[in-house]
């Protein structure tokens, strides 16, 4: 049974009286919604609306868990930025979140959580000490950290090299399975190989796209996700759906 | 090579020094000669050294404790949005009153005694340290505030856990200037009214036309200015070390 709510959000955006967008979307549970579109049409904005970060705007409308509970502490975050604290170990990175709401960390717990991403030989170094796809790993180890049944993740493979990036979506697939995730990417590969939802938004819309039929984390190369990789990039430069 | 080359600075000085004396033949009482100096100090190193400690302990305790204020007043401002409307144009206004203005008040209130130096001191390096603390503080990084809502911090455990360290570089920019200032005020209390120290000391021998022994003093002085700002800018660098995660605490 599958414990992760959904999402779901209506309603306009507005900046400084400026409609930036309407949004009417479903985030199912337990799955991975892709979310795409060009820079600027506010696919952050609506994950920092969902988090109650500030987005420079005003939203009018509602969102809410499927389950009817309080989204309130039950949404993990990732971001573009690593945003590893440089003075602390990757082990006391990884425990930030505990010290931060004044609870005891379990650093059990986090060395575990930094064996299944590999990082079990790097607990003790900063995080200068690492490479690129090694801090990414370590954020998602503190993600994983807080223990969410919903994770955001903001663009979180967008820095990466290819192949880093393909070893980091499987590992982020592996470990966030039967979780609720909103991935926001502006890479139609990306959301072609782990969407089970893909949804594409602009200006004037955001609509849900169709999904290749196969299991998700997909083979790269695939006839049906280099065929819908394909559709979803003409698309975003300026085709029709 | 860093030793050799302050080494050469020095001998080039003392060489200037030298040559001035003997171009504009200046008798002693007016610009005593290095050599002079130098058998003054010998001489005097009793005093001297008896009096430099004096001084030192003013220097260090204001410094000290003008860090602590500034530190907890910088904390305070970047935490409370009402104290930092309230508090900061009371600050910065503050600073429109010349705290050397401010040594004869202070000589009356706190007495000749290191008291009214230490406050001297502490009063102008609050400031300095106040504001680029404060500065560091609230230059936060926008990502760690997002996580940290996210994680849901609490307001004080997100300035202990990632904001103070973050801030740690601006605190140490702050430091340095404290650095150079704390002796200025020291010694500008020392002026007023003391009855020890090298603020003294100095005053001392210009009234008694010993300007060899005065010579002396303002070297020691400068000597002890500038091994303070190299030690306060050894503490500086370990702190941006610290904050880049580059070395331990």
């Amino acid at each position: 049974m599958n414990l992760s709510p959904g999402i779901s959000i209506k309603g306009q955006h507005r900046i400084q009286g400026d409609v930036l967008f309407d949004v009417n979307l479903d985030i199912p549970g337990g799955l991975w919604t892709c979310l795409l579109g060009r820079s600027g049409v506010g696919k952050s904005t609506i994950l920092r609306i969902i988090l109650g970060l500030e987005t420079g705007g005003a939203f009018e409308g509602i969102f809410r868990a499927t389950d009817g509970a309080s989204l309130n502490g039950r949404i993990g975050y990732m971001a573009q930025s690593d945003l590893l604290l440089p003075w602390l170990s990757v082990l006391d990175n990884v425990c930030i979140g505990a010290r931060l709401r004044g609870e005891p960390p379990s650093e059990a717990r986090a060395r575990d959580l930094l064996r299944r991403v590999g990082l079990m030989e790097h607990t003790d170094q900063k995080p200068a000490t690492l490479s690129g796809g090694m801090r990414q790993r370590a954020a998602l180890a503190r993600t994983l950290f807080e223990d969410r049944p919903i994770v955001f993740l903001d663009e979180p493979f967008s820095a990466l090299d290819a192949g880093t990036r393909a070893d980091m979506q499987e590992l982020a697939a592996e470990v966030l399975i039967d979780r609720t995730v909103l991935l926001v990417t502006h890479d139609p590969a990306e959301a072609a190989r782990l969407a089970h939802q893909i949804t594409v938004m602009s200006t004037r819309k955001v609509q849900n796209w169709p999904v290749p039929q196969t299991k998700a984390l997909r083979d790269i190369n695939a006839p049906e996700t280099l065929a819908c990789q394909s559709k979803l990039l003409e698309y975003l430069r300026g085709g029709t759906a | 090579m860093r030793v050799r080359d302050i080494l050469f600075a020095v001998l080039i000085g003392l060489g200037l020094w030298q040559a001035i004396v003997i171009l504009t033949d200046a008798p002693h009482f007016i610009l005593p000669s290095p050599w002079r100096v130098a058998q003054a100090a010998y001489k005097s190193r009793v005093t001297i050294a008896e009096n430099a400690w004096v001084t030192a302990i003013e220097v260090m305790l204001g410094l000290l404790i003008g860090t602590l204020l500034g530190v907890a007043t910088a904390i305070q401002l970047a935490m409370s949005k009402i104290v930092e409307r309230l508090l900061l144009p009371i600050l910065v206004f503050t600073q429109a009153v010349p705290v050397f203005a401010l040594a004869p008040l202070l000589t009356l209130w706190f007495g000749y005694g290191m008291g009214s130096k230490i406050v001297m001191a502490v009063l102008i390096i609050y400031f300095p340290v106040t504001s680029a603390f404060h500065d560091g503080l609230t230059r936060i990084d926008g990502g760690y505030r997002d996580l940290s809502v996210s994680m849901g911090a609490g307001k004080w455990n997100f300035m202990r856990h990632i904001q103070i360290a973050q801030a740690l570089p601006s605190l140490g920019s702050g430091l340095r200037l404290a650095a150079v200032y704390a002796p200025i005020g020291a010694v500008i209390g020392e002026w007023v009214g003391a009855s020890k120290g090298l603020g003294y000391l100095m005053l001392l021998a210009n009234g008694r036309a010993k300007i060899d022994l005065m010579f002396a003093s303002l070297i020691v002085l400068a000597c002890l200015t500038v091994l303070l700002h190299i030690a306060v800018g050894l503490l500086a660098t370990r702190l941006t070390r610290y904050a880049q995660g580059t070395t331990s605490p």
